[in-house]
């Protein structure tokens, strides 16, 4: 008995403590990030429970004519598409079998686990009926619905990530046989992810396709879906670069052993991808601008908009990536990955929020309870995702465990 | 044939080679003779608003006596459906003489209803009488019906914490499913507006009445061809953007602008499956080559190419 309580006290100490006391554990958590955090997490809580309790009249701005907020555009949308890292780097090494990228392969799995599993977190509080999540899984089935669509390949894209992302897992509970057969499932789950991931990030372009005449002619095309799933790869590409670069300084310890010219080359190697990416997408923006035929509206305000979101988000950094690596400057690269992703996130807040019902006599502006939820919940996902980082092996390889590969 | 009329049939075509069964969307639009309608002639409308209450009335919404629709100040503002307003009448100016114009608003009871096909749980349904329908008992309230509404009609219950309903008219079908009645706000109106009927028939009737008098009306059935046709039809004396219409929605339906991508991503996923899992298996296969090759080499030797061993 004594024995097995200490074994459990060890097991606490060396899994969840990091071989620290409780105390010593407590103490090494008091830092300035650790303490925003917290402030964040004291404010976003009670308002998550506010929004369960009284509903969403009382702290949302949405209407009638606004039925969609930053909880679809941000939360869902952003989250969604900064979370096709996993999508890229599976393809790319799974099964065009770049087996170079093998230390970004783990990273950028768990960022998409995490960017799904904490989306539709945030949808929870989205859902008028939250309970009723499952609903299109299990009692009634819309076929005709995009929206239904993409419930299922939420559901089972989280399913083929944590089947991806599970071996990690397994090494930190010490679970050999586990651990073998779910890195054998996880080829399969990487292919079943790459099927479906390119038709859920299209789908996502494609809801707005049915609403022809609220979106602004300039951001509405039939070509969305193609848009989306063109600017899912573009930023799974840039993620993956921002994602590292942001991990290899917070968590210098666990990659002092990194081969940083090999980094460093394979970085400027995404950014290739990404600037061919940039160039097809500023040219399908164009084209479907052209088969619309609306060049009069860019003298418009809403026109300058559009322009400044393709001309400075996407044709730009296409151009800097290229020169970043045809000079093999990291620090460029980098930095434009970061544009990137600003300009992605711009093109999905655009689309759902600011040319969304530009016509309508009513206009939708987040109320702040709204902000606190969706900031809360990206807290609670980069939280998370250090507390993994710090316990398993998804930097660097398990010491115990050979590679897979 | 026009660009996207090719793509179709080249994807119906590869359809039909693939699963046997050809996108037979295109083919469908039947027309329904059995379905109600209600005309709409604003010509008529004196803005009493004596809808609205029986409306309110029927179906149990929060009410006030009669007389107080009578108050003319609501038509400052032009008014749009809410959680327990499925109807509402709004005054527009006719920029020829300056009299008022008064345009009822309440769902359209579309042939091919956004709503329904934008759905996820199949909450909305097409009764054969003509009208729209929904079912709260599945909806999870996602609100993509509102989003896809090109009317935008139904509204949401949002001050209900627990469960909110999605709510629009019902064209009252509880009522006009038995013989002989008709909606509450056709029952009630003291004039020739609201007209109930079957759809064919009120459109035949609508254009007698363009015929008969070429002054009275400008020469559009609203609803017969809008987003390929509605239950509830309009006339008017001035064109229909000035008394609050939409008039760049088109004749196409809705439903099909996703029936073309939901068909084609199940397409590229049956298609682009093959080659991944080929891809995948021979990945497979490579690793287990590799693995034996470095068994056979160099053994007891663990990790491979990352980072520096050394």
């Amino acid at each position: 008995m004594e024995r097995q309580a200490d074994r459990a006290s060890s097991w606490i100490r060396e899994k969840l403590f990091l071989g620290m006391s409780f105390r010593e554990y407590l103490k090494s958590n008091m830092t300035i990030a650790n303490g925003i955090a917290a402030i964040i997490l004291a404010v976003a809580i009670p308002v998550m429970v506010y929004r369960l309790v009284y509903g969403l009249g009382p702290s949302t701005n949405l209407t009638d004519t606004n039925p969609w907020g930053i909880w679809i555009g941000v939360d869902i949308l952003c989250g969604i598409v900064l979370a096709a890292g996993g999508l890229v780097i599976g393809t790319m090494y799974y099964l065009f079998g770049m087996r170079q990228y093998h230390h970004f392969v783990r990273p950028a799995i768990l960022t998409s686990l995490l960017g799904y599993v904490f989306a539709v977190f945030a949808l929870l509080f989205d859902l008028g009926r939250y309970y009723r999540l499952p609903y299109p899984m299990v009692v009634s089935f819309g076929l005709t619905s995009i929206m239904f669509l993409i419930a299922w390949h939420f559901a089972l894209y989280i399913v083929a990530l944590f089947i991806e992302w599970s071996p990690a897992l397994f090494e930190w509970l010490n679970l050999r046989k586990f651990r073998e057969f779910f890195s054998k499932l996880a080829v399969w789950a990487a292919v079943f992810g790459v099927i479906i991931a390119g038709g859920h990030q299209s789908a996502l372009g494609a809801l707005f396709v049915i609403a022809p005449g609220k979106l602004h002619p300039l951001w509405y095309s039939e070509l969305l879906p193609v848009f989306f799933l063109v600017s899912a790869i573009i930023a799974g590409l840039s993620m993956v670069i921002v994602e590292s670069m942001l991990t290899h300084k917070v968590f210098k310890k666990q990659v002092e052993h990194f081969d940083h010219a090999e980094f460093e080359k394979l970085t400027m190697n995404l950014g290739k991808g990404a600037s061919a990416g940039l160039i097809v997408y500023f040219a399908l923006k164009v084209f479907g601008l052209a088969h619309s035929g609306r060049w009069d509206l860019l003298n418009t305000v809403y026109g300058y908009w559009f322009l400044f979101e393709i001309l400075v988000f996407a044709l730009l950094p296409a151009f800097l990536f290229a020169y970043g690596v045809r000079y093999k400057n990291v620090r460029i690269t980098r930095w434009t990955a970061v544009m990137t992703v600003i300009g992605i996130v711009l093109n999905r807040i655009n689309t759902s929020l600011v040319a969304f019902n530009w016509n309508a006599p009513e206009r939708y502006y987040p109320r702040w309870t709204e902000v606190a939820i969706t900031v809360g919940v990206i807290t609670m996902g980069v939280l998370t995702f250090r507390w993994i980082v710090n316990r398993m092996a998804i930097l660097h390889d398990h010491p115990d465990y050979e590679s897979m590969h | 044939m026009d660009r996207r009329e090719f793509l179709k049939r080249v994807a119906c075509i590869s359809s039909t080679a693939l699963i046997g069964r050809g996108d037979v969307s295109a083919e469908e639009a039947h027309v329904h003779t059995d379905r109600y309608g209600v005309l709409v002639d604003t010509t008529f409308c004196i803005g009493c608003r004596r809808c609205e209450w029986a409306c309110n009335e029927w179906n149990k919404n929060p009410n006030q006596p009669v007389k107080n629709f009578e108050d003319k100040t609501v038509f400052q503002t032009v008014r749009r459906t809410r959680a327990a307003t499925f109807t509402v009448v709004n005054r527009f100016k006719n920029p020829d003489d300056n009299k008022p114009v008064y345009v009822k608003k309440q769902c359209m009871h579309c042939e091919n209803p956004a709503c329904l096909s934008a759905c996820f749980v199949d909450a909305f349904r097409k009764t054969e009488k003509g009208a729209v329908i929904y079912n709260p008992d599945v909806c999870v309230g996602c609100r993509y019906c509102m989003v896809a509404c090109p009317f935008d009609i139904p509204a949401y219950e949002y001050n209900e914490p627990i469960s909110p309903r999605v709510t629009k008219c019902t064209f009252c079908f509880d009522r006009i499913s038995k013989e002989g009645k008709v909606p509450a706000c056709a029952e009630i109106c003291p004039t020739e507006t609201l007209r109930f009927g079957k759809r064919q028939d009120l459109i035949t009737l609508a254009y007698e009445r363009i015929r008969n008098n070429p002054r009275r009306y400008i020469k559009h059935v609203y609803g017969e061809h809008e987003v390929g046709g509605t239950s509830w039809l309009y006339l008017s004396a001035v064109p229909f953007e000035q008394i609050g219409f939409r008039t760049d929605l088109g004749k196409k339906t809705i439903p099909d602008m996703s029936k073309g991508f939901l068909f084609m991503t199940k397409v590229f996923e049956i298609i682009a499956a093959w080659p991944l899992v080929f891809a995948a298996f021979y990945a497979l296969s490579k690793v287990k080559d590799r693995k034996n090759k470095s068994e056979t080499s160099s053994q007891g030797k663990k990790t491979d190419g990352h980072g520096k061993t050394s």
